[in-house]
């Protein structure tokens, strides 16, 4: 898939902090490490999956992306441009190549626009189709783009199911024609017959215009399934990142492990077999994480260094990464 | 072992301004002492609104149970007065949700909402309550109980909530307990816990289980016999092995067709069930699942088809060309079997 040289997107060292806490029924100050140096790259026409369980940081990396949230610190070079060194004026053009898609369409669609409306409006803000006839035609064409109807323009999000949400949303990303789409937990909501149909389409548009996804989601089945690179996240860090089969079929990180041996697979027979490998404990505060490694705590191979020393995300074979002491 | 519970032809609509909803049309189904049953399907499909049904919760007046029976230990919980059915309640029959912060009350202590039922339905008094409690908490394997007792539900994290919900529903020793989608809501490595202690503590209990839920993997990994339910019916039901190994309605084989699966090759491409689950209030007059189904015939526009023996087994099917999509099934089946036959040569 990689036939850019230089990289459509570079996350380097991203570091974001929120500050919780001392407001007038806060309680003490403490800093939430959302996000605590986050490096990636993603090149043109490929889909980089992040995955990790909620509170990873992983939907923060995103935003931070969009620049819906300012890093800390860290850059985030899109096309050449660093992002953060960038004011709201200077953005806007760059805001119409990076797109997202949310997992609740139902929550990011205007609940008084009809469908057309919400698909035509960027197209009119960011004058893409000036024309209101020509907009009318091209909404038309974009709906029969991901599978719906030309009547659905005049539908309310509200009379629609979740699925057809979901299509909608997918319009409105693509009508900006875009470069990046961020697509967070974009099939979490919908039930299993419908998410097959949303994936299969996402990955159709991709082909068709040669988008890239950053595909954010916590099922690591369906993140195999579409992505060509992914990395796992834990606790503000990314702590494996590979080829989408070096990943799955030789990780390297005892995180990556537990994450995997704890899918549940839909088949009895397999399942009676399987080694039933649980993993103890919980994520620790973001507020407070562990000193050292920060998985060290719930780690079944740690040994005392894991105590102490932060492991740096390595190269352990080529295009394999991982931050472990003992990978 | 014998029948805890049998619900036979339960009926449950919804009275809206837009018709009534048929959520549950007709629906039988049983559990065996020490069981664990699947009730399994995608939104709507009536697999909430029958749990709802057992325990008499469903929300009138829209919604009303308009016929059937649901004999528990022989006793039909229909005909059961108000009073009856809440000594039934948490006593015998237990509930867990799917998102613990809604159903704990997050006024009292965790304490003081464990030690509730004990007191009303056990008769105990308060320091037997509070050892029972501390009791409990422990064997659902949240540490330091005595600590947690006077704690609030806010302070609890998700995975230890849905814990507290366990030693809730295990309290008073119930029969059976209804865990609707009890890990939905929790990450993967959580849900594995979680999943891991019901099963334990059912099997060290002799507790029967009602899980229902989505997730194909879930059933796979912990029900004894599977209930797939499609727009208020029940559409297929055999042992999970029956059900996964040998699927025999185009649902069920379109359901395992559209995930995507660990355990296998990845798939160029996802097979995914077309179109969607039909309106409830205006439901097609033949099979439910005809619009979106490839194995449609004539028939079955018109007749709804019954579930229908295959074999003795207990498998049983609610689909005219069940033939037919039993060969394609096997066809399937053996498919993935000679791919992780090679997987395994490759390895």
């Amino acid at each position: 898939m990689i036939t850019d040289a230089a990289p459509l997107l570079e996350v380097k060292n991203v570091v974001k902090h929120f500050t919780v806490g001392g407001g007038m029924f806060g309680g003490p100050r403490g800093i939430v490490r959302a996000v605590d140096g986050v490096s990636f790259t993603l090149y043109r026409g490929e889909t980089l999956g992040l995955v990790g369980e909620s509170g990873c940081g992983k939907t923060t990396t995103g935003r931070c992306v969009l620049q819906l949230e300012r890093a800390t610190s860290g850059s985030v070079v899109f096309e050449g441009r660093d992002l953060t060194t960038l004011n709201e004026t200077e953005l806007r053009p760059v805001r119409r190549k990076i797109q997202v898609i949310f997992q609740d369409p139902y929550s990011s669609l205007n609940p008084r626009m009809t469908v057309g409306q919400i698909i035509a409006e960027p197209l009119g803000v960011h004058a893409i189709v000036p024309d209101a006839g020509r907009r009318r035609a091209r909404v038309r064409e974009l709906l029969n783009r991901v599978g719906l109807l030309a009547r659905h323009a005049e539908r309310y999000p509200h009379e629609m199911s979740g699925g057809q949400r979901q299509r909608v949303g997918i319009a409105r990303a693509l009508a900006m024609e875009p470069a990046l789409i961020i697509c967070d937990e974009p099939v979490s909501a919908l039930d299993v017959s419908i998410q097959a149909q949303i994936i299969n389409l996402l990955e159709d548009l991709q082909a068709e215009y040669r988008l890239t996804y950053l595909f954010i989601a916590h099922d690591l089945a369906v993140v195999r399934h579409i992505s060509d690179r992914v990395a796992v996240m834990y606790l503000g860090k990314i702590v494996e990142l590979a080829d989408r089969k070096a990943l799955y079929d030789d990780p390297l990180h005892p995180y990556t492990r537990a994450l995997l041996a704890a899918v549940p697979i839909p088949d009895p027979e397999l399942e009676a077999r399987r080694e039933r490998v649980v993993l103890g404990g919980e994520v620790p505060s973001p507020l407070n994480p562990p000193a050292g490694c920060v998985f060290h705590p719930r780690c079944p191979i740690a040994i005392d260094r894991c105590r102490s020393v932060i492991p740096d995300l390595r190269e352990i074979k080529p295009g394999h990464w991982a931050a472990c002491l003992l990978a | 072992m014998g029948t805890l519970l049998d619900v036979r032809s339960l009926t449950t609509h919804f009275v809206t301004s837009a018709g009534v909803v048929r959520a549950v049309e007709g629906v039988a189904w049983d559990v065996n002492a020490g069981e664990t049953v699947a009730l399994v399907g995608e939104s709507g499909c009536g697999k909430s609104v029958s749990a709802l049904s057992i325990m008499r919760l469903v929300q009138g007046p829209a919604g009303r149970i308009v016929d059937g029976t649901i004999l528990f230990k022989g006793r039909d919980l229909l005909k059961l007065t108000e009073e009856e059915m809440r000594r039934v309640r948490g006593r015998e029959i237990a509930m867990i949700f799917q998102e613990p912060m809604t159903s704990l009350n997050p006024v009292l202590t965790i304490g003081r909402q464990l030690t509730e039922g004990l007191e009303i339905h056990l008769g105990m008094t308060p320091a037997a309550a509070r050892t029972r409690a501390a009791e409990l908490l422990a064997m659902v394997g949240i540490s330091d109980p005595a600590r947690r007792l006077p704690q609030y539900p806010h302070q609890f994290s998700g995975g230890m909530r849905q814990r507290m919900m366990i030693a809730m529903a295990l309290a008073c020793d119930p029969a059976l307990i209804l865990a609707d989608e009890p890990t939905t809501a929790l990450d993967v490595t959580i849900q594995a816990q979680i999943l891991e202690l019901m099963k334990d503590l059912s099997r060290r209990l002799g507790v029967a289980m009602l899980i229902i839920t989505h997730n194909l993997g879930v059933v796979a990994r912990y029900a004894d016999r599977v209930n797939v339910m499609y727009a208020g019916r029940i559409i297929e039901r055999g042992t999970a092995r029956e059900i996964y190994g040998n699927p025999r309605h185009p649902y069920t084989l379109g359901l395992l067709g559209s995930v995507p699966r660990l355990d296998e090759p990845r798939r160029e491409r996802l097979a995914p069930i077309e179109g969607q689950p039909p309106d409830l209030t205006r439901l097609p007059p033949g099979c439910a699942f005809a619009p979106r189904c490839g194995y449609r015939v004539e028939r079955c526009l018109v007749e709804v088809p019954p579930l229908r023996p295959l074999g003795d087994g207990g498998h049983v099917t609610a689909c005219w060309e069940a033939d037919r999509v039993g060969s394609a099934s096997r066809g399937a089946a053996e498919l993935r079997q000679a791919t992780s036959a090679t997987r395994r040569a490759v390895k």
